[in-house]
């Protein structure tokens, strides 16, 4: 496959199967910095758990996972992953409710993450102004100090952005982020990724159609554990086997 | 870096209650030992062991709630670590007997003498040293509970699963100790205890500086569980509560975490094991039975886990209705602490449920008077230490029923329904709000 030096995110014949069942075949796929791609594709193609592959949840039976071109995402945990520059948002937004908006935040800032950093932490003027704009950025100013189990679930997929904002990764993979979101409040997240996307890797697992067209990015589309077409929106789009398994049905 | 960590843990909560600490560690071994006896303020002597006793427990709870409240580790083996800092008090309070045993021998404790022992165990080493000993009831429940928690976070052993080899483990060690050639006394424990750092363990006012001691622990306890839950890393601890997977996504090693936590409680629970045995004189391997683990689960429950004066106040209040259950008080007494329990229920959630609380109280009594009459021909009421078992479940059943944030979250419940009764009248949207097209906000406690 293509060379691996300057890329963000190499996957080359990676699979993995639970019980038998291949939920990822042979899956290649490329991201270079400050890239943004879109991957489509039907329920159970394998997106949620190819970004399980490359955050670590899960361990794939085979194949190469590169971050930055060089180190074997295969071997790393959870926290060590997350750690190298890797965010993620997930389909279901996973914030911590029982604590303000603020604090989700504090955590998520990007600084040590050992236990004794994090008693002895205290917080610096750069750190409430980053936290701050962050906040205006992700349109939660106001609400900094409600509990998140307070938001409603539009802001609470703004929230997980802004925690991965917070987390300054070089590559965020966001899983679903308008679902349930307003239509202008879709608008406003295409915005805000593309925003993103000039200076960081993004990968977006999306249905949402008209979204990953205010995109505007590469697209790949998945079945069945595999890539079925990539290129743009369009091309993809107009790829009568991705007719056929996906769009058409 | 650490005055700022203390300034932290000093929030106003914090402050009060190391305040209301103070007097009482000063306040009653004032009133028992300068209160001249007949005065209605005079503590009498055996009370003193006894509240000694309430705040070793409550600290015990606090070190429980740090790690089940706050962290979301149900650890149903706590009281191990409580009794293993209790031996290795009761080790040092041993060796520190000398030759006035009953057998006079000079190194070796009576029960050594009894089983046979030529020599002492190479672990009884340097326990005759005051240092040695309370370095070691820091040092063994910390070990245990890193080792321990090591393995266990590390193969993500989680929830029931983790309670339960939790429970395992103080059953383990309750038979451990139950063995005579372990060499810690088996049975019967060790006790007769004379001396502590040279002075009579018996004596009034040496009686009066350990109470001081667990208030001054006590005290000690809240400011370090208030300054790990006030920093990040209790932020932290909280995530790993609620969202213990997400946390690892954010980058945290929610291991380490957790076992940080673990190790803290561990060696908070071991301190107050160890104030413990020498106010009670007696230490044997009933410390480590599975109840008395649980129990540390119903204080903390009962007084509001996820808040540090919560544990503390619940222990103690658990421990004082256990007094009067248990030591022969009468019926009236123990009906009264029940009306006032229901009477609890009813205000934090309504007459019914504080109803149901007072039907319940009243039928365990006659349903065991029932059975008695079935089985002997005579209608006869239990004796009050028979149900105190079932008082507690009862306790535990209703405090997760109806106040589910226990009695510290009483205050907050009625605070919630007082304010909604004030909103009731004004909930009308007020015009700026209609003019921005703002929606009127749902209460949050809905």
């Amino acid at each position: 496959m293509a060379d691996k030096t300057g890329t963000m995110l190499y996957l080359d014949g990676v699979s993995v199967s639970f019980d038998g069942f291949k939920a990822i075949n042979k899956l290649s796929i490329i991201v270079h910095p400050a890239e943004m791609l879109a991957i489509i594709g039907p329920n159970g193609a394998g997106k949620t758990t190819m970004m399980d592959i490359i955050t670590g949840k899960t361990r794939p039976d085979d194949g190469e996972v590169l971050f930055d071109g060089r180190t074997d995402l295969t071997k790393l945990d959870e926290a060590a992953i997350a750690n190298l520059g890797i965010g993620r948002k997930f389909q279901k937004p996973t914030v911590f409710e029982s604590q303000t908006v603020w604090d989700n935040l504090v955590m998520a800032l990007r600084k040590p993450r050992g236990v004794f950093s994090a008693l002895f932490y205290s917080m610096s003027a750069d750190d409430e102004a980053r936290i701050t704009e962050i906040l205006d950025t992700v349109r939660l100013l106001n609400r900094k100090d409600d509990f998140a189990a307070n938001l409603s679930h539009g802001q609470k997929q703004w929230l997980e952005i802004g925690m991965l904002l917070a987390q300054d990764p070089k590559l965020l993979l966001v899983d679903e982020p308008v679902a349930g979101m307003t239509d202008s409040e879709t608008v406003e997240t295409a915005k805000l990724l593309k925003e993103i996307a000039k200076t960081r890797s993004v990968v977006v697992v999306e249905h949402d159609m008209s979204f990953v067209r205010d995109l505007g990015s590469r697209v790949t589309c998945l079945a069945e554990g595999s890539v079925l077409a990539e290129g743009t929106l369009d091309q993809v789009s107009a790829n009568p086997v991705v007719i056929e398994r996906y769009l058409g049905r | 870096m650490i005055t700022q960590l203390i300034l932290r843990a000093l929030d106003k909560k914090a402050i009060w209650l190391v305040a209301v600490l103070a007097v009482i560690a000063i306040g009653v071994p004032v009133l028992n030992l300068v209160v001249p006896e007949g005065n209605p303020l005079h503590i009498p002597n055996y009370a003193v062991p006894l509240f000694g006793k309430y705040l070793n427990y409550a600290m015990l709870a606090l070190a429980l709630d740090l790690v089940w409240g706050y962290c979301g580790i149900l650890s149903l083996g706590h009281a191990a670590f409580f009794a293993l800092g209790a031996y290795a008090m009761g080790m040092y309070l041993m060796r520190q007997i000398g030759a006035r045993g009953v057998y006079a021998n000079p190194t070796l404790p009576d029960f050594m003498v009894f089983l046979n022992y030529k020599e002492l165990p190479w672990f009884w080493n340097g326990f005759d040293m005051w240092w040695f000993a309370f370095a070691m009831v820091l040092i063994v429940p910390g070990l245990l509970a890193f080792v321990f928690g090591f393995l266990a976070f590390r193969s993500r052993v989680t929830g029931v699963y983790l309670s339960i080899i939790t429970q395992a483990m103080t059953y383990a060690l309750l038979l451990a100790f139950f063995r005579n050639d372990l060499g810690f006394g088996g049975n019967n424990g060790l006790t007769d205890f004379k001396d502590i750092l040279g002075v009579n363990v018996q004596a009034a006012t040496t009686r009066a500086a350990l109470f001081a001691a667990s208030a001054f622990a006590l005290a000690l306890a809240v400011v370090i569980c208030s300054a790990i839950v006030n920093s990040k890393l209790g932020k932290v601890m909280v995530a790993v509560r609620d969202a213990e997977s997400r946390t690892r996504f954010l980058g945290y090693r929610v291991d380490n975490v957790k076992l940080f936590a673990f190790v803290v409680s561990a060696v908070l629970a071991g301190i107050a094991g160890a104030l413990y045995a020498p106010q009670v004189g007696i230490i044997n391997p009933s410390e480590f039975e599975p109840g008395n683990s649980i129990e540390v689960v119903i204080w903390t429950a009962v007084g509001g886990r996820g808040t540090i004066v919560g544990p503390i106040i619940g222990a103690i209040v658990v421990n004082l209705t256990k007094s009067i259950f248990t030591s022969g008080s009468s019926y009236i007494a123990a009906g009264l602490v029940i009306l006032i329990f229901s009477g609890i229920v009813a205000v934090a959630s309504g007459w019914t449920k504080g109803l149901i609380v007072i039907a319940a109280s009243i039928a365990i009594p006659v349903l065991y008077g029932l059975y008695q009459l079935a089985l002997y021909g005579s209608f006869k009421l239990p004796a009050l230490s028979d149900v105190w078992l079932y008082a507690l479940g009862g306790l535990f059943i209703f405090t997760t029923l109806f106040l589910p944030k226990g009695i510290v979250g009483l205050i907050a419940q009625w605070r919630t329904m007082t304010t909604k009764r004030e909103q009731h009248d004004r909930n009308a949207p007020s015009p700026a709000d209609v003019e921005a097209g703002v929606d009127p906000q749902p209460n949050p406690a809905e």
